[in-house]
Formats: C-alpha cells, sequence, structure tokens
C-alpha cells in the first residue's frame, strides 16, 4: 500500500468496479478500498443482470468502454431478450448471472490493472483540505492520500438489518458496516437520506416440487451483452427458472402477522422503493388481487440456492417458514437463506454536479447507492461515469456529461441531480422521453465514439462502428434505389401484402416501411447483392419501419437542445429574478441547474418561472454582449 | 419586472372618465409625486381619493385615484387607477406626466402579461381577458369571461388525465413484461380508450367552433353572377340593423362589407360586387377570385336571378363549392319563370325578392338554422376561441388519428406511447403548463394596451 494514490474508489461493488477499472485503464494510480476482498463485485440481492432499460445501460456500459457487459457474458447460464412483442425501442437483455463466477471473473479482471492496488479495508471519514478532498481516513485511523476520491459505498453506510422485531446493526449477509463515514459527511453539509430495501429467501434447490411450476426457458437465439464478445455460452444448454404464485393460505398469513413485519412494526424508518414492494406491501397494497406472481432463479451452476424474486419480506423466521411452504412447489422447500430489510444512509443526490462530482466537495464523486439508487446496472452506469470525470478532472478536462437523448446513463443521471429522489431510484424505460433513439441495438453507434475520444475504446474497437455506420447507409441506399415492379415481386412477398391492387411499381425502401414486410424477405429473395451481418439488418430495417416516429423524437430532441444550449450563470442569484414562486425559487438555488433544460425539469419549477427566469437572464445578460 | 409601467386602459376619446392604470413598485409614489391630496402612501389598500393632478403647481385635472396595494391587485404588484376626465387631451397630459416621473408606457398586453408571470392568471385566462376588451357582442363577453373562470382548463385537464392513465398502463406492460399478472395492454384495450379520447377532441373542436362564431361572428360571402341582386340582399340586411351597421368599403373598390347582429351573433357580411366578366379570360379570374374571398367565408350565400334561363354556368360555381355552407337565394321570383330548380334541390334553398323584401326573414331564419344560433343562445359556453387554442386542439387530434391508423396498421405499443405523449404535451401548451419559448411574447404581443 502506497501513501498516496491519483484516486480512491471507496467499495468494492457494481459502481466501485466500474470506477476502478475506467480510472486504472486512463492510466492514474487507483486504490480500491473494500470492506472484504472476496465481497468484490457481489450480487447481494437478485441473480441477475440487465432487465428493462437496465439491460440497455449494460450495453451502454460497454459501448463507452466499461466491464459489466463483458462479465455478464462469461458468467451467466440463461439469457434472453425481454419486451420482443412490444416495440423494438423497448427490446432489453437480461441474463441469469452466476453469483459464483461473476465475482471471479471481476476480480480476475481487475488484478489484469498494474496500476490499480485492492486494500481490505473499512472508511470512515474523509479528509478534505481547502473545500478538496485530499484523503480518506481508515478504521484505525491511518489515511491514505489521494487527489481524488470515490465513495460507491452500496448499503453500507449504518446499515441495519431488520427481520420481525430483531434488528442487526450489520451490512448485507451478516457483513461489517460503516459506522461513522455517513455521519462524518454530514458534518460536510450533506443533506443524509435513510433509504431501505429488502431481499427474500434463498431455498435448497432439491427441496422444491418442480412438477408444480411452469419452467422459463432462455431465447433460443444468441444474445451477448457485449459488443465485442462472442456468444461465450451453450444456447441448448441454459438453467431453466420457474413461475410460482402466492396462495390464499400466503396472504391469510401475511394479514394474521403484520404487526410483526418490521416494515409495519415501525422499525423501518428508512423509505423502500414503490415499485420493489416487499410482499407484505404486495398483499394489503392490492388487497384485491387474489394472487401474486413469483420467479424461482438459481444463484449458480456451483451452488444449491434459488432466490425467490418477488418475495421479499421483513417478517420473523418463524413466520417466514410459513410463507415459504405456503407456495406452490415449496410446500417441504428447505429455507438456507431467510429474507431481511435493510435500511441504509445515503446522500441526497440534489448535491451533486451532472458529473457526479459533489458541490460541496471538489474532486469528491459518488455513485451507485450512496446517491439514492437501487439496481446493480444503475450503479455500474454511474461508477463507469463517476470513474470517468475524476480522471478527467485530474487531466483538467471538461466533464463528461451524457444527455438524456443520449443514453439512459444520462436519463439516470440528469433525473437524481435535478429531481432528487425521495425513495430508491431504479430505471424504467419511461423516464427515457426518447427511449425511440435509446435502443439496445444502437448503443455502440450513439456511445463508441465517446467511449473512444475518453480513452477507453480502442481504434479497432471505433473502427468496428464506423463501419458498421457505413453499411447501415449502404444497405439504405441500397433499398432506396432497387425497385420492384408490381410483376417482379416475388410470390412470399407478394402474399403478405395486404392491400391487392399495387397500382405501380416501388423501391424496397418503400417495401419496408409496410408493417407486414420484413427486410429479411428480400435478403431470403435474394433481391439484396450485398451481405450484411444480423445487427445491420435489425437497425436498418427499425430505422425505416420507424422513419416518422424516429424523426418526431429528433425534432423534440432539437427543442431539447436549444434549450440545453441556454446556460444558466453558476453565479446567478435567484433572489434577483423577480416573481418566481417560493418553492421555485428554493429549488433553483438548492439545485443551480447549469442550463434552462435542466430548470424546465426541476418539480415544481413552473412554466410561468421559466418565463421570468429566461426574461431575467435576456434582460441581465444580453446587455454585456 | 423591475420597472413601473402605465397606459389609458379606457379606449381613447370616447366616454366622459379615462382611467390610467399605474403597475410597479414605485406606482404609488409617482402618482404621489404629482397628486395634491391626501398622501397616498400612508392610504390603506383598496381605498378611493379625490384631489389633483397637478404640474409645476398647475392643476391638471380633478381626479379619483384607487390605491390597491400587492399582492391583491390583478399584476399582483402595487397599482394605482387614476380617474380623470376623458378627453384626448387632458388623458394624454397625464400620462406624459408619469412618463416624466419615471414610469413607462406599457407595452401592448403587459397588465396581463404580468399577471400571467406573476401567476396570477394561467395562459387560457390571459387570453380570456384579450378576448373580453375585444369582445363585441355579449355572448362573445360571457364565452371570455367563463374561459376566466376556468372552465375550459378543467375540460383539457380531464382529457390530459386520460392520456396519462392510458400511458401508464402502456408503461407498466413495458417495464415489467416478465409479470403475467399485468393486464397485458393490447389493440382491444387501447382502442376504445384511444377513440373516447378522439371523442373529447373531436367534441371540443366544434364547441369551439362553434366558441369562434360567437366571438368572430360569421362570415357570409354573396356571389353570384352580376346584376343578380347581391348588392340588394347586402343592404337589406343592412336597413333593417341600421343602428349597428358599419359600412366598410374594402380595399378592393369591389368590395362592400358590414356587419349586423342575428339574434346576438355577429354577420360579417361581404358582397363581391361588380365583378365584370367581360371575356372567358377575365370571367376566369373573376370566378377565380369570388372563390378566393369564399374560401375564408363560413357562410355562402349564392344568389341566381330567376330570370336567367341559363343556370349551367350557376351549377358548375356551385358544385365547386361542395365543401362550404351554402345557401342559395333565387331571387325575383316574383317574376315567373320556367327554370328547374331540381338539380339544387340538394343545397338550403330561398325564393325571394329583394325589392319588396320578400323571403328575407326566410333567409335569416336558415342563417339561424344552419348554424345553430338558438341553440348557441342557452348553451353554458366554454370552447377555446383563439385560432391558436383551436389550432393545437387540432393538432392534438391529427396526433390520436395518427396513432389509431399505425395501431390498425399493427405498430407496436411502444410507438404509440409518442404519439399520446405528444398529444398531451400540446395540450399542455395550451393551457401554457408546457413552456414553449417564444409563445408568451408572441401571445401578449396581441393584447390590446393596458389591461
Amino acid at each position: 500500500m502506497k501513501k498516496k494514490y491519483d484516486i480512491i474508489v471507496v467499495g468494492g461493488g457494481h459502481a466501485g468496479c466500474e470506477a476502478s477499472y475506467a480510472a486504472a485503464k486512463l492510466n492514474f494510480n487507483v486504490a480500491l478500498i473494500t470492506s472484504n476482498i472476496n465481497n468484490i463485485a457481489d450480487m447481494p440481492c437478485n441473480p441477475s443482470i440487465g432487465g428493462t432499460a437496465k439491460g440497455i445501460v449494460v450495453r451502454e456500459i460497454d459501448a463507452l468502454g466499461g466491464i459489466m457487459g463483458k462479465i455478464a457474458d462469461r458468467s451467466h447460464f440463461q439469457i434472453k431478450m425481454l419486451n420482443n412483442s412490444k416495440g423494438p425501442a423497448v427490446r432489453s437483455l437480461r441474463a441469469q448471472a452466476d453469483k459464483k463466477i461473476y465475482p471471479q471473473e471481476m476480480l480476475k479482471e481487475l488484478k489484469k490493472l498494474k496500476n490499480l492496488s485492492i486494500i481490505e479495508a473499512m472508511v470512515e471519514d474523509i479528509v478534505v483540505t481547502d473545500n478538496n478532498i485530499t484523503g480518506a481516513v481508515l478504521e484505525n485511523n491511518k489515511i491514505i492520500n489521494c487527489k481524488s476520491l470515490i465513495l460507491t459505498t452500496g448499503t453500507y453506510l449504518k446499515s441495519n438489518i431488520l427481520v420481525g422485531a430483531e434488528i442487526k446493526k450489520e451490512g448485507p449477509h451478516g457483513e461489517r458496516r460503516s459506522i461513522n463515514l455517513s455521519d462524518n459527511l454530514k458534518k460536510f453539509g450533506f443533506e443524509i437520506l435513510r433509504l431501505k430495501t429488502g431481499t427474500p429467501q434463498r431455498i435448497e434447490k432439491n427441496s422444491i416440487d418442480y412438477s408444480k411450476l411452469k419452467p422459463e426457458y432462455g431465447d433460443l437465439t444468441p444474445l451477448t451483452f457485449s459488443f465485442d464478445n462472442l456468444p461465450l455460452y451453450d444456447i441448448n444448454n441454459q438453467e431453466l427458472c420457474y413461475v410460482t404464485y402466492t396462495s390464499p393460505e400466503t396472504h391469510k398469513i401475511i394479514k394474521e402477522n403484520l404487526k410483526k413485519s418490521a416494515m409495519y412494526s415501525g422499525n423501518v424508518k428508512g423509505i423502500g422503493a414503490r415499485y420493489c414492494p416487499s410482499i407484505e406491501d404486495k398483499v394489503v397494497r392490492f388487497a384485491d388481487k387474489e394472487r401474486h406472481q413469483l420467479f424461482l432463479e438459481p444463484e449458480s451452476k456451483f451452488t444449491n440456492e434459488i432466490y425467490i424474486q418477488g418475495f421479499s419480506t421483513s417478517m420473523p423466521y418463524d413466520v417466514q417458514d410459513k410463507l415459504v411452504h405456503s407456495l406452490q412447489g415449496l410446500e417441504k422447500a428447505k429455507i438456507l437463506k431467510y429474507a431481511y430489510a435493510i435500511e441504509y444512509d445515503a446522500i441526497n443526490p440534489l448535491h451533486l454536479k451532472p458529473s457526479l462530482e459533489t458541490k460541496i466537495i471538489n474532486n469528491l464523486f459518488t455513485a451507485g447507492q450512496i446517491n439514492g439508487t437501487s439496481g446493480y446496472e444503475e450503479a455500474a452506469g454511474q461508477g463507469l461515469i463517476a470513474g470517468i470525470n475524476a480522471s478527467l478532472k485530474l487531466q483538467n478536462k471538461e466533464p463528461f456529461i451524457l444527455k438524456r437523448n443520449e443514453a439512459y446513463i444520462g436519463v439516470l443521471i440528469d433525473d437524481l441531480v435535478t429531481k432528487g429522489t425521495v425513495e430508491p431510484y431504479r430505471l424504467l424505460t419511461s423516464r427515457a422521453e426518447y427511449r425511440l433513439i435509446l435502443r439496445h441495438d444502437n448503443a455502440d453507434l450513439r456511445l463508441r465514439k465517446y467511449g473512444y475520444k475518453i480513452g477507453l475504446i480502442n481504434k479497432t474497437q471505433f473502427n468496428k462502428i464506423i463501419k458498421k455506420e457505413n453499411n447501415i447507409k449502404k444497405l439504405i441506399n441500397e433499398l432506396k434505389t432497387k425497385r420492384l415492379s408490381t410483376k417482379s415481386i416475388p410470390l412470399d412477398i407478394l402474399n403478405k401484402i395486404k392491400e391487392k391492387q399495387l397500382t405501380s411499381g416501388y423501391s424496397l425502401y418503400e417495401f419496408v416501411k409496410r408493417p407486414e414486410i420484413r427486410l429479411i424477405d428480400f435478403i431470403n429473395n435474394k433481391l439484396i447483392t450485398s451481405r450484411y451481418s444480423e445487427d445491420i439488418i435489425e437497425t436498418t430495417e427499425f430505422l425505416i419501419k420507424y422513419e416518422g416516429y424516429i424523426n418526431k423524437t429528433y425534432k423534440d430532441v432539437e427543442r431539447l437542445l436549444k434549450l440545453e444550449e441556454k446556460q444558466i450563470p453558476k453565479d446567478l442569484d435567484y433572489d434577483k429574478v423577480k416573481n418566481i414562486a417560493t418553492e421555485a425559487r428554493q429549488k433553483l438555488k438548492q439545485i443551480k441547474p447549469l442550463t434552462i433544460a435542466q430548470a424546465i425539469r426541476i418539480s415544481g419549477v413552473n412554466s410561468a418561472d421559466i418565463s421570468m427566469l429566461v426574461v431575467y437572464l435576456k434582460k441581465e445578460y444580453s446587455k454585456n454582449e | 419586472m423591475d420597472t413601473t409601467i402605465c397606459a389609458i386602459s379606457t379606449a381613447v376619446g370616447t366616454g366622459a372618465i379615462s382611467i390610467i392604470r399605474v403597475s410597479g413598485k414605485e406606482a404609488i409614489c409617482i402618482v404621489n409625486s404629482v397628486f395634491s391630496g391626501v398622501n397616498l402612501t400612508k392610504v390603506n389598500s383598496h381605498t378611493i381619493h379625490y384631489g389633483f393632478i397637478v404640474e409645476n403647481n398647475y392643476k391638471i385635472d380633478e381626479v379619483l385615484i384607487t390605491i390597491m396595494k400587492a399582492p391583491k391587485t390583478f399584476t399582483t404588484e402595487d397599482t394605482v387607477e387614476i380617474n380623470c376626465h376623458g378627453g384626448i387631451s387632458t388623458t394624454n397630459k397625464i400620462l406624459e406626466i408619469l412618463l416624466n416621473k419615471g414610469c413607462k408606457l406599457a407595452e401592448p398586453g403587459e397588465f396581463t402579461k404580468r399577471a400571467f408571470l406573476n401567476s396570477r392568471i394561467d395562459l387560457l385566462k390571459a387570453e380570456a381577458i384579450s378576448d373580453i376588451i375585444n369582445s363585441e357582442t355579449e355572448k362573445a363577453r360571457k364565452l371570455a369571461i367563463n374561459q376566466i373562470a376556468g372552465k375550459l382548463s378543467e375540460k383539457i385537464d380531464q382529457i390530459r388525465k386520460n392520456l396519462i392513465q392510458l400511458q401508464a398502463s402502456i408503461e407498466v406492460n413495458i417495464d415489467y413484461p416478465e409479470y403475467e399478472d399485468i393486464e397485458v395492454i393490447t389493440y382491444q384495450n387501447l382502442m376504445p380508450n384511444l377513440n373516447k379520447i378522439l371523442f373529447d377532441l373531436n367534441e371540443l373542436i366544434i364547441e369551439s367552433e362553434n366558441g369562434k362564431i360567437i366571438k368572430n361572428g360569421i362570415n357570409v360571402v354573396i356571389i353570384g353572377k352580376p346584376n343578380v341582386g347581391k348588392s340588394s340582399i347586402l343592404n337589406a340586411f343592412l336597413e333593417e340593423d341600421k343602428a349597428i351597421v358599419t359600412n366598410i368599403p374594402g380595399t378592393t373598390r369591389d368590395i362592400i362589407e358590414g356587419k349586423i347582429n342575428l339574434n346576438g351573433i355577429l354577420l360579417n357580411i361581404i358582397d363581391t360586387a361588380g365583378l365584370r366578366y367581360t371575356t372567358d379570360f377575365v370571367e376566369k379570374i373573376g370566378v377565380q377570385k369570388s372563390i378566393d374571398i369564399s374560401e375564408k367565408a363560413d357562410l355562402i350565400i349564392y344568389v341566381i336571378d330567376n330570370t336567367n334561363t341559363n343556370l349551367s354556368a350557376d351549377i358548375k360555381k356551385i358544385n365547386k363549392l361542395k365543401n362550404k355552407k351554402i345557401i342559395i337565394f333565387i331571387n325575383k321570383n316574383d317574376i315567373s319563370s320556367k327554370n328547374n330548380y331540381d338539380e339544387l334541390n340538394k343545397y338550403n334553398l330561398v325564393m325571394g325578392n329583394t325589392v319588396s323584401k320578400n323571403g328575407l326573414n326566410e333567409l335569416k331564419n336558415k342563417i339561424v338554422e344552419m348554424f345553430n344560433i338558438k341553440y348557441l343562445d342557452t348553451k353554458d359556453y366554454s370552447y377555446l376561441s383563439s385560432a391558436r387554442q383551436i389550432s393545437l386542439t387540432k393538432k392534438a387530434k391529427n396526433v390520436i388519428e395518427n396513432a389509431i391508423n399505425n395501431l390498425n396498421e399493427g405498430i407496436s405499443i411502444d410507438m404509440v406511447t409518442i404519439d399520446i405523449k405528444e398529444c398531451y404535451e400540446t395540450l399542455g401548451e395550451i393551457i401554457g403548463v408546457v413552456y414553449k419559448e417564444d409563445l408568451i411574447d408572441e401571445l401578449f404581443s396581441r393584447f390590446c394596451l393596458g389591461k
């Protein structure tokens, strides 16, 4: 262990891994400090990577040069594409990642980085000199110095584990927690939030009666998160998940024992997420629902633990026994680990700039659950951005900020630093207003150029997307120039066409625009001369079919960018802007939006307030020009 | 809005009393400095004071001053109203004194703009105030007052709420695809909801077209061959309503306009008299010109001379106007004719005679019937009435229609959310909750000076 590093990353979870990886790749001396080296890249909750919106984040991380997608490709035992039927823009990958393999592979990858040191220690304080971060204070009062520090503490800040009436002062799965760090952050002026999340039971694999349960399969087409990987798994040999349901008995047990739940007894002080409720929450809030769907997911090929997705609870152990046994197929199930709720400290993300640097202390960055988010992917995305921006700042470069029209990661961070959060924040496709252009299939086209400029993407990887872009253009051109007369339409295509009287010939492009015609039909009929890979065909077809909607989205984006251009001076005194509503003024003062576009997104700031602000800026700042 | 603004709030030159309004931080101070009477800076809010406006110790006018302190005023700023004598010279003199003392002359609509920007009123209400000021009939005034009461905002709000609910049910499907217990949103349950929204928007548009009629009146264009009695119809209308007639010669010598009040609704009658067709070529231009004018018409009265036996050209022209509301007036019905009007039976036909005024009441009744004027009289008014509002509503309607069409063609539900969102934002623009850059300046520039 050295005395001084360029960048210290506190915490070895998904945010910490990405941050360390990026900073070390960018040639900085990095120390990753974790309380337990065996817990690096641990998945303490669900055994999956991806999901709606999240799967796209993993691809974005990969496009920018992050690591999560590559490790996930090496370690999953089932993968599928979600939302195939609901539209190409909302498709997203989800994989069942092996909880044993994933951390191993991550650690292997991190150890390859020569300028990354992994230190096992508990950080309890930070050192700040003249508003600049200069070091981390360990449990034994030793100080490690740094130029920049990234906090990715997950759920470990002053965490409590709650089961029934029992409160244990520890982190997930009995790990040690950080006792003083959040209190020390408070002293520097950070507002501390108390949040809550939870995890369900783990069941012994062989104690489940699968004969009663419906299996869930992986997809039979090869899929990868990473743009650089070929599929590394055996498509025909994927593990199964199963579906089960709560029974009337389950609901009866919950209602009878509700007061024993930590959530309902008043023991839990933290705020949980609405979209990820405990089973007691679901039963209470949706009282008229007869049953709730649950998924049984294997945690690893190398352990015998099965995770019950959707069954998280803070009921006491004896009630949990009854609850698990009330489920179809789990009548004789053996519980290996009980469910629990966990409370932890986070900072109010409104303290952050869009670069994820704190507004209070220079060169201090935060990422992941400490910023009020939930989810491995959300954490990893922030970790990557924090790692990049900590590095860029040490290089005296402008911060890297993804806009809402560029990436889900941009939406996530903008939401956090503009709107803040009162509950653990999860990304949803519905949060992305430009999701039509933030797709799974174009993450590389959107972001690789940035990764290349930053230095996390190499020339070969970059050239690949240039080639992809050119191929898409070429294919579109081919489709536009090649025409079919009514007589020369191949029979199988003609049979598909709904409108029977075609009055004239059309270009292939015009045919592809029809909902009933697929681009692959022309390829099968050898009407397209050059060969194109599947991803080119997928993206091209999308661009043609949904041209109208895509153009609509770009128009919206244009409006956004115009407003993003309207910058608000950092030193603006909002007290001088007349006639802004009191609530709006408070919010504006606290958040200090960088642009008018950001100001518009602040809840509680209405259009009249914005008008006042615009008028004021015009008046005050145009006269000096 | 640091400046204090002033303007004459009453119509210039008419009426016994004029009101000059002053609004802003310095309003009371400035007026006090030119007022001889009590010290206005010491009086209570919402009180009236007698005295004189003075300049260099000369009394300019005897006035009543109303003091209204922030925030309970129209602009939410300190506001002073000076009631002075109504002559142009006195009023202008007082205004000039105020300007010399540091007031700025209000830009058109600036008082309302301040009220809006200070969150005193929403955008619809702001537009409504402009409508009240410009309203020419009692019905138009009522319509505008209803908008101020916010009924319209409520209607639009309700449609927006329905859109959000629909959006939410689609989003939940997209964000939680693994759960079977979420009601799957399909074509079948999306369609009725979209149709309902389309229906509501349509209703709003139809009602708004009525609202437009109440506010702006009905544009009636009289066309027909030369010397068939077009001008006589105009004159006959105008003669009966002399009191409110304003005869305005058009910019072209050939167009005459007149306004009458029909059961409380304004008719703007345009006579395309004097178009002479000497050659085929000119006739072409002439026909084109009357068609151009009739493009803007809400109603066309097509006049045919009963004694004219060659109707083919008339019928041709009438059929060209098939998208318009038309009344065909057969003039000179006192002279017998062998003409057969069967071919025109699908149109509204009125027989009459402009000399004896025969058929004129029937013509009016027809108009009342065609535009539901009696119905408008009893109906509760809460329509969109500005062109901006109506065009935005039409845009919202088109977006939903587009969504329905695409859904019928098998587009995925994800795309539909883009249309729903656009519709939602467009409606938000109407009530001013969605920020659009130039909207506010553009809007207020239309407002009249004063309020």
